[in-house]
């Protein structure tokens, strides 16, 4: 800390205010008299139920197979490993509205799966297992990420000797890998749980916006917003409680 | 029971051939980077060689076109890291290994704390790898490895970072255990191989150049390294009858019965060497450093250790030149 020359201090604290006033401007233009109500409304409840139905739906797609994706990133070796990886991590930087628009032409009724799914008689796009799609796309680089770090940082030296007292890889994976790296596990679940609740730009194009159906948290504020900005602000301040409880989980530490 | 190997893995120059028999505990010593850990790899499974075929009790482990993955070699590694899931109790560790050889839980839990009695630790069961000393974590490291009842146990410096104080406790239970079991040590420590190991491998550069039986390697060593690493002194040269003529023309004055003109290795302790202010073997001193209550003189290829006192009398440092003798009795001679 000493060592910081002191100017350093002034732009940090004006970031700090960059991200925290915001979030009091908005706290403080919620009606508390009516908070109740404004939550509560059928058309509030049916978005926060589907938001956080799909988004509970997403972040356990992202478990089933962003698990195994980072073990394979991070424990095997093959040419193109490094390029791969990257791949996996577009959706982090690629704009939500862009991958809604390519989940389309992969779902979609005129595109590259959508309609083969039709002839078995699934349809996805614009309906709830949209949503959790686009989310699941947005949401899945965050536990990849997370997890693939922790399992480079434990390495591979408690699996080496798991292997040596005679376990076989299933055990290994189940009793030492996975529970080395459970802490990890945990905060990259939560992390792609609140990006999933946080989705806008992905589901609005590839599941549109049906009440009770595909229109989640964030596309019910932004509607309120024109019609009731009242209301709007209110589902606003529950998504921040949300959040801020999220990085309260994230952040606490597992005791070892 | 027993192992045969042979390797060749070229990006670390290995080339050797190795046996154990069944029941045999052998040490592999040589100096860093001499392939001693690579040995180890090649057994367990670690690291294929580029040819080679390794067979433990009749099995194939590696060989043409044959791969026993690590899991089943029924080849178990301790190291000096005792690698405890920090995840697990002490016990939960050694049920571990039981549970991966098949064992149900109640059967697992039994047999652990069998182990932790036996290695005179039950009260650790509870604890966790962070609340046990070094010590403590390398006797469950231990039991773990026995409880996984491997056909051959490698052991790789197991003592090397443990407090002198604790170490030879542990070995002493480690050389009940190795008793009847196979197993390869790899030590730089005398104490080790003289305490544990039946017989002794010498590698250098990748390459077996010296085997034998424990105490007849340690009390007649053919290369400098096993010479060093028994502590003694190794020199050879011609027997003329009466005394070991080494290169140099320097004469080694011996008790023994060598036909003349054969070549001989002659070994003996530092601590029997004496200066001398004529004859002797003329050396130079490279080095001092305290040994013990002695100070140990090295010079070119011979090692002396000298009470301080004469040290600071004959105002020796680096450089300067001394006169070396030994009594002829304390010289052991052998055929090079």
């Amino acid at each position: 800390m000493s060592s910081l020359p002191r100017w350093v201090l002034i732009p940090a604290l004006l970031g700090g205010l960059f991200v925290l006033l915001p979030l009091m401007a908005m706290a403080l233009r919620v009606h508390w008299t009516h908070f109740g109500e404004l939550i509560t409304s059928e058309s509030s409840l049916a978005a926060l139920r589907l938001s956080l139905q799909t988004s509970a739906a997403s972040a356990a797609l992202c478990v089933l197979c962003g698990v195994p994706m980072s073990l394979l990133l991070a424990r095997s070796e093959f040419r193109g490993l490094s390029l791969l990886r990257s791949l996996v991590l577009i959706p982090l930087v690629l704009p939500p509205v862009v991958g809604g628009i390519a989940l389309l032409y992969t779902f979609g009724r005129q595109g590259l799966l959508g309609g083969h799914l039709e002839v078995l008689g699934l349809q996805i796009a614009f309906s709830t297992t949209a949503v959790v799609l686009a989310q699941t796309f947005v949401a899945l680089p965050f536990l990849v990420i997370s997890l693939e770090g922790a399992l480079r940082t434990a390495g591979t030296r408690y699996e080496a000797a798991a292997a040596s007292l005679g376990a076989r890889p299933s055990r290994v994976l189940l009793r030492v890998t996975l529970p080395l790296v459970m802490p990890a596990l945990l905060s990259g679940t939560v992390l792609s749980f609140a990006r999933a609740l946080g989705e806008f730009g992905a589901t609005i194009t590839f599941a549109g916006s049906l009440q009770g159906t595909t229109r989640t948290l964030p596309l019910e504020i932004y509607l309120q917003r024109e019609s009731d900005p009242e209301a709007a602000v209110a589902l606003s301040f529950v998504l921040m409680i949300v959040a801020v409880a999220v990085i309260a989980v994230a952040r606490r530490r597992v005791p070892s | 029971m027993s192992l045969s190997l042979r390797a060749v893995v070229p990006e670390r120059g290995l080339d050797l051939e190795l046996t154990v028999a069944g029941g045999e505990t052998l040490a592999v010593i040589g100096p860093n980077g001499a392939g001693k850990s690579t040995v180890l790899s090649l057994i367990s499974g670690a690291l294929h060689p580029a040819s080679g075929r390794i067979v433990l009790d009749d099995r194939v482990l590696t060989g043409e076109r044959r791969w026993v993955p690590p899991h089943e070699r029924k080849v178990t590694t301790l190291s000096q890291d005792p690698v405890l899931f920090p995840h697990l109790t002490a016990l939960g560790n050694i049920m571990f290994a039981l549970r991966a050889q098949g064992a149900g839980r109640a059967r697992a839990r039994q047999e652990a704390e069998r182990w932790l009695a036996e290695l005179g630790i039950p009260e650790l069961a509870a604890r966790r790898p962070s609340q046990l000393s070094g010590g403590q974590a390398q006797r469950v490291a231990i039991a773990r490895a026995l409880a996984a009842r491997p056909r051959l146990l490698l052991l790789d410096e197991p003592m090397a970072a443990l407090d002198i104080d604790v170490a030879p406790a542990l070995r002493e239970q480690l050389r009940c255990f190795l008793a009847e079991r196979t197993a390869i040590i790899v030590t730089h420590d005398v104490l080790d191989a003289l305490t544990l190991a039946d017989r002794i491998a010498v590698l250098e550069a990748g390459r077996l150049i010296e085997q034998g039986p424990t105490q007849e390697l340690l009390r007649r060593p053919r290369t400098a390294f096993t010479a060093r690493f028994a502590g003694l002194n190794l020199v050879s040269g011609r027997w003329d009858g009466r005394a070991v003529v080494l290169a140099d023309g320097a004469c080694l004055p011996a008790h023994a019965a060598h036909g003349a003109g054969e070549v001989v290795h002659a070994a003996f302790r530092p601590a029997k060497v004496a200066l001398v202010g004529s004859g002797g073997i003329p050396r130079t001193v490279r080095s001092l450093a305290p040994s013990g209550d002695l100070v140990r003189l090295r010079t070119e290829d011979l090692s002396a250790d000298l009470p301080p006192q004469e040290v600071a009398a004959r105002r020796l440092e680096p450089g300067s030149p001394v006169r070396l003798q030994v009594p002829p009795e304390a010289v052991t001679t052998y055929r090079a």
